[in-house]
């Protein structure tokens, strides 16, 4: 009986487009919403309409065009029924199939998510289909997978965290908790084998709980932006219940790489040098130093913080890159001293935030400032480069060192900061008005310190009344915010890629 | 005439020519170093000739808020490089220009000296009305710090750069932005083409 039930189930389900296993989840900060799908020739589709449910999108129909027009804030994407691409934002973009009509409902395909809606949306928005989740938002979700390396006893196996993020493992006998500095984790369960019994999100939406059939111990090595935590599992021994100073107590895990682990490959620990780990954000201004003051007493100081912490909050949810802010509160600091604190950081970039003025409230828009040596100083640095210093090492290899004054440490940067400065220009362009001198160059004292690439970024004028407007809102800063970081993200690959050459 | 009258009268001819030739060099050389001078000079103008004049390029905000308009002014003809560089200083400072143009310096700003090195580096000392009454952005402070470094290098051409010191001190900026700690050359990028009158 239950069997006849079960194949009249399974062929009235054959009879038509199969829905998806599970519907993808909506993750944000505060909630996790499902986002209902379903099958269209092959394809999976989401309805425009929940998608507008969810997003606050406006949905508009134009039937003598036979098309549909989602708006957010101002931002378009123009879809028609019969072509697979939509214009976002007058640009052109493809979709695996076109939209198509479901009786009252218009269906898109679901990577429309991520191909159309993403480009327009203030905050982060990624579909990660396999793992049926949507990303909104600032959440730090890394990707988690598990593999066994090898059975054993003793039982080998890998996590991997990506991107990279804190992690403390404790263990226990029967049971490891690995703790992982996110909001929660994107982690599907996975083969387990060997005296792993079993893998899952645990107690904490940030910690997995690894059940095994003995003792554990783990090692987190980092290398090219994942984190790693490699397992060893030994089954119990009498000896180890008689451990000196725990009788009856299992011993406490070493935190030295376990014995016969597999050892990191060392050109990974090469190309880990050349990944890059920190950015440097600059608050301009602080403290006594107010900078620009608008009519209405907005302060340019306190913007600069403002968007400084937005940017640091995608970056590290996003790119799990560690963010220095050379302040993170309201007060004064030298030039020298904020050079300093990204110097000593090592930090791959340094931005410095700014708002303009002028004495023409007309003036307005964004620009992006690079250093500009004047001849005697880039003379200077030639001449240093040129003789630099032989220093012998303790392998007996001498070292070749070029000493360049600590205050023109910029120098040896300019190109890679010119190709900054265009790429922040065409990123900032995409979000925000933009001056009609949308990149200057000249000398900016705090630049010239910063021993990596580095630019100054004026996101408006305060001077001018509607700028001044704009630039209290949450839309715009986000929207400088999100600039930057697409900036950063195609800098680092530009940089990385030319590093590999 | 006496051989000894040809003689005097060849000496004196010598020392009259040396005395001229050295007044022209005077003029028109390069400036000799001249001191740090520790008090003001503005509002104690040198000896100007009472109808001699230069035709100088001084430099004020443009109507597009962004660049510099280079505007033509007489300015009273001075005896040295050093005190023509007063001069024309002490026009860019008190000028206030007319609309659509814009003062790019802080009112109040005071030349406190002026002197010019062998090397053609010229130091333009201000009071530091600059800074404290400077109202912030890098836009503002590239013009405020090429209008006096373009008004000193477009009119003397024996200076090739121009370091702005506070008070008699170096200043790492007016306004946060600029770097002030070395000499700066002329930067025409600036400047809009087309605003000479």
């Amino acid at each position: 009986m239950v069997a006849a039930l079960i194949l009249a189930l399974v062929g009235t389900m054959s009879g038509q487009d199969s829905a998806p296993s599970t519907p993808l989840t909506l993750v944000s900060r505060d909630a996790r919403r499902t986002v209902p799908t379903s099958m269209q020739n092959g394809r999976e589709v989401v309805a425009l309409d929940d998608l507008a449910n969810l997003l606050q999108l406006s949905v508009k129909e134009d039937s003598l065009a036979g098309g549909v027009t989602v708006s957010y804030r101002g931002r378009t994407i123009v879809a028609s029924a019969d072509r697979p691409i939509v214009s976002v934002e007058g640009r052109v973009v493809s979709l695996p199939a076109p939209m198509v009509r479901s009786g009252r409902r218009w269906l898109v395909p679901i990577e429309f998510i991520s191909s159309a809606l993403a480009p327009i949306y203030d905050q982060r928005i990624e579909l990660r289909r396999a793992s049926r989740l949507v990303i909104l938002g600032d959440v730090r979700l890394p990707r988690v997978t598990a593999n066994i390396d090898s059975p054993g006893p003793p039982t080998r196996a890998t996590l991997e965290i990506t991107p990279a993020a804190a992690v403390t493992v404790n263990a226990d006998p029967g049971r490891m908790v690995v703790r992982i500095d996110a909001d929660g984790l994107d982690f599907a369960p996975s083969a387990t084998g060997g005296l792993i019994d079993r893998i899952r999100i645990g107690d904490q939406p940030n910690t997995l709980l690894v059940e095994t059939t003995g003792t554990g111990r783990a090692t987190v090595t980092t290398a090219n932006n994942v984190a790693r935590v490699l397992i060893e599992v030994a089954a119990a021994t009498t000896s180890e219940s008689r451990a000196p100073g725990a009788p009856g107590a299992a011993p406490t895990p070493a935190p030295a790489p376990a014995p016969g682990a597999p050892i990191p490959d060392p050109r990974a620990a090469i190309a880990a040098t050349r990944t890059w780990q920190t950015i440097a954000i600059d608050p301009g201004h602080g403290g006594d130093d107010v900078g620009v003051r608008s009519a209405k007493g907005v302060e340019e100081k306190q913007l600069t913080l403002d968007i400084a912490r937005r940017l640091r909050g995608i970056v590290e949810s996003r790119l799990g890159l560690r963010v220095i802010l050379t302040r993170d509160d309201d007060r004064a600091l030298g030039l020298d001293e904020r050079a300093s604190v990204a110097n000593n950081g090592k930090a791959n970039l340094l931005i410095s935030l700014h708002v303009n003025g002028s004495r023409v409230p007309e003036t307005a828009g964004a620009e992006v400032l690079h250093l500009q040596l004047d001849r005697e100083s880039a003379e200077v640095v030639r001449a240093a480069t040129a003789e630099g210093a032989a220093l012998p090492t303790i392998s007996g290899i001498t070292r070749r060192l070029d000493l360049i004054p600590w205050d023109l440490a910029q120098a040896r940067h300019l190109d890679e900061s010119s190709v900054l400065a265009s790429v922040l220009q065409e990123e900032l362009q995409r979000q925000i008005p933009m001056s009609t001198h949308p990149i200057r160059q000249g000398p900016v004292r705090l630049l010239a310190a910063a021993n990596m690439p580095a630019a100054l970024v004026e996101v408006a004028y305060l001077t001018n009344p509607q700028q001044e407007g704009r630039l209290g809102t949450d839309d715009f800063k986000n929207s400088v915010a999100q600039a930057l970081f697409s900036a950063i993200v195609r800098f680092r690959a530009w940089s990385e890629e030319s590093q590999a050459q | 005439m006496s051989m000894k009258t040809w003689w005097l009268a060849f000496v004196g001819a010598l020392a009259v020519l040396v005395l001229i030739a050295l007044s022209i060099a005077r003029m028109y050389g390069p400036a000799r170093p001249a001191p740090v001078e520790e008090a003001p000079v503005a509002g104690t103008p040198s000896t100007p000739k009472e109808t001699a004049h230069i035709t100088a390029t001084l430099f004020f905000g443009a109507p597009d808020g962004q660049t510099l308009a280079a505007v033509r002014r007489d300015v009273a003809l001075a005896d040295t490089v050093v005190e023509q560089g007063r001069q024309i200083l002490n026009a860019q400072l008190s000028e206030v220009p007319q609309a659509p143009l814009v003062g790019v310096i802080p009112a109040g700003t005071k030349l406190r000296a002026f002197y010019v090195t062998d090397r053609g580096d010229a130091f333009v000392d201000l009071s530091s009305d600059v800074v404290t009454g400077h109202p912030g952005g890098s836009l503002n402070e590239l013009l405020t710090v090429y209008a006096i470094v373009d008004a000193v290098t477009a009119n003397l051409p024996a200076v090739r750069r121009v370091q702005i010191l506070v008070d008699g001190k170096e200043a790492d900026t007016i306004a946060g932005h600029v770097d002030l700690r070395r000499p700066l050359s002329r930067d025409d990028s600036l400047v809009r083409e087309g605003d000479e009158k």
